[in-house]
């Protein structure tokens, strides 16, 4: 029998995303508002003068949140269901398997991608390059936050444990890091911490290329620098780490 | 037909600890198989583990295994096309309706969205579970979610499917319902089965495994198991029994302080008469799986237990 790619990357992405918000849209209503209370805490906080920071906040806030969804939904696939093990053994390979379940976080965001770039539309005024700057942001975020996400679901044994750990990371990436706001709004020396984050790279370069924050061209290649460096190590981690047949 | 080779299987898991336990010991087999075949064992036979090689979900840690003449040990994806399984304490994805894991397991395995839409109506059709198709799997009961289980696998058209102890938790009615389902499909498929429910395994084998330890007890046919240990009938001793009865057989002391006399047919005439005479209450029955299974295990145990020649 010929195996098609396409159906075997589109039952992830049905099972993980569409089955899932078309049979329990609660769970469609909670992934659109995750990235709006801090959003809206910043807007009446800073009077409207972070808005369009913290929308950009928003996107990365979104991208961590469902790249790192990963680990909770593999894991639960993997433990609860054991559909890993039936996946095992028939036609499809780790790799679709992933791919598919990693497309399927991306669609998960779709409702967010498209309510803060309508956000973004009205009151940021964005160019083309920058959206185009913000858009490789985006990506490169949600493809280190999915490596990470996929390297924990290899070490946690439990879907409460993996939880725990989401939990932790989204706090760790998205919410103590200055993504909401600029980095230099953080005093000296405790910017320094800011930069252990990933994240925060994300948002410096976003931040920078709407203008909101002026940083000198080697810092936000610096910054790219940081981005592409982590998320090619966790992608390369990730992959070492991943085991289909069990030992 | 299918072809099973298993030479000199063994599995060692390590724990946290780095302390060594072994699931199977040298397990080595060579059998032609159709129907359904059943691995017997108790918890921890080591049962799981010979299915979850077999059909490569596991690496052995030494052995050869070869299913249909393709290596599954090297080439796992080799045999993947025509295997499907339904490991132990699997479950239906919880947010979706029975219909769409069938068609999202097709999805998986490559099947184009038509061929798989066709599939799944033509297999909830087949196992009258169009009713149900659209209900999430909280709705529906432990029985028909073990169905809808069994669909899914069927479903792909796989030659061979696994199913690790797909009646445990069920009640009896539904463990019928299902044992009807797995002899109309054993026609078309090799169903490898691992229980560790006798009767059913009695009921429902044409080649049957038997595990201890990790070690290999007994392969064949349950008449063959029946004939290779030349005890046809099972005495029942409900009562003291007397070790000074001459017989030829085995006796084995159960648990619940009954005895069970294992011998020939005139063996076992000639006790049934002195058990009458003696007033001694007593069953007499050809051996059943369980009494094999008891006999034999309980020999490796080290049970309680004399042998009289």
């Amino acid at each position: 029998m010929k195996t098609s790619k396409f159906s075997q990357l589109s039952a992830s992405v049905l099972a993980n995303a569409i089955y899932a918000m078309k049979n329990f849209p609660v769970m469609l209503v909670n992934t659109v508002l995750a990235p709006f209370g801090l959003l809206i805490i910043i807007f009446f906080v800073s009077h409207g003068t972070l808005l369009n920071v913290g929308i950009l906040g928003g996107f990365i806030l979104v991208m961590v949140n469902n790249g790192i969804s990963i680990q909770g939904d593999l894991t639960h696939l993997r433990n609860d269901m054991k559909l890993q093990d039936m996946l095992v053994s028939s036609p499809v390979s780790p790799a679709i398997y992933v791919a598919g379940i990693a497309l399927s976080e991306l669609v998960f965001s779709i409702p967010d991608l498209i309510v803060l770039s309508i956000l973004a539309v009205i009151f940021i005024h964005i160019s083309a390059i920058s959206a185009l700057t913000v858009a490789a942001v985006m990506l490169l975020t949600f493809l280190f936050s999915i490596s990470l996400g996929f390297f924990i679901s290899t070490i946690s044994r439990d879907v409460i444990e993996g939880w725990a750990f989401m939990g932790l990371i989204s706090m760790v990436l998205s919410t103590l890091p200055p993504v909401y706001y600029p980095v230099t709004y953080i005093p000296m020396p405790f910017r320094y911490l800011a930069y252990i984050s990933p994240t925060t790279f994300s948002a410096i370069i976003a931040q920078g290329s709407i203008g909101f924050v002026k940083f000198s061209s080697s810092f936000i290649l610096i910054s790219w620098t940081v981005l592409i460096v982590v998320s090619i190590a966790l992608i390369v981690f990730a992959i070492k780490r991943s085991r289909w047949r069990e030992e | 037909m299918v072809k099973l080779i298993v030479r000199n299987l063994s599995k060692n898991y390590k724990d946290k600890k780095k302390k060594k336990s072994s699931a199977l010991k040298n397990v080595s087999l060579d059998l032609d198989i159709n129907g359904i075949f059943t691995l017997i064992g108790r918890n921890g036979a080591g049962k799981t583990t010979f299915i979850r090689i077999v059909s490569t979900e596991l690496l052995p840690t030494a052995g050869k295994v070869y299913l249909d003449g393709i290596d599954v040990v090297k080439s796992p994806k080799d045999i993947r096309g025509s295997i499907a399984v339904i490991p132990q304490e699997a479950e239906l994805i919880p947010w979706m309706t029975a219909r769409e894991n069938i068609y999202a397991y097709l999805l998986w395995r490559g099947f184009s969205f038509k061929e798989a839409k066709e599939r799944t109506n033509t297999v909830l059709s087949r196992f009258k579970l169009e009713k149900y198709a659209d209900k999430l799997p909280r709705k529906l009961s432990g029985g028909t979610k073990r169905k809808v289980l069994v669909a899914l696998v069927i479903s792909s058209n796989a030659k061979i499917i696994f199913l690790d102890e797909p009646t445990t938790g069920l009640d009896p009615i539904s463990r019928r319902e299902l044992w009807e389902v797995l002899n109309e499909l054993k026609k078309e498929h090799l169903i490898v089965l691992t229980t560790h429910y006798l009767e059913e395994a009695e009921e429902l084998s044409d080649y049957i495994i038997i595990l201890n330890k990790g070690k290999l007890v007994k392969a064949g046919t349950i008449n063959d198991i029946r004939n290779e240990i030349g005890y046809p009938y099972a005495i029942k001793v409900f009562g003291g029994f007397n070790k000074n009865i001459k017989l030829k057989g085995k006796v084995v002391k159960k648990n619940d302080g009954t005895f069970q006399v294992f011998s020939d047919e005139r063996s076992a005439n000639d006790l049934a008469k002195k058990l009458i005479k003696t007033k001694v209450r007593f069953s007499i029955n050809p051996t059943s799986l369980e009494d094999i299974f008891y006999m034999l295990v309980g020999d490796i145990n080290r049970e309680e237990e004399n042998e009289n020649e």
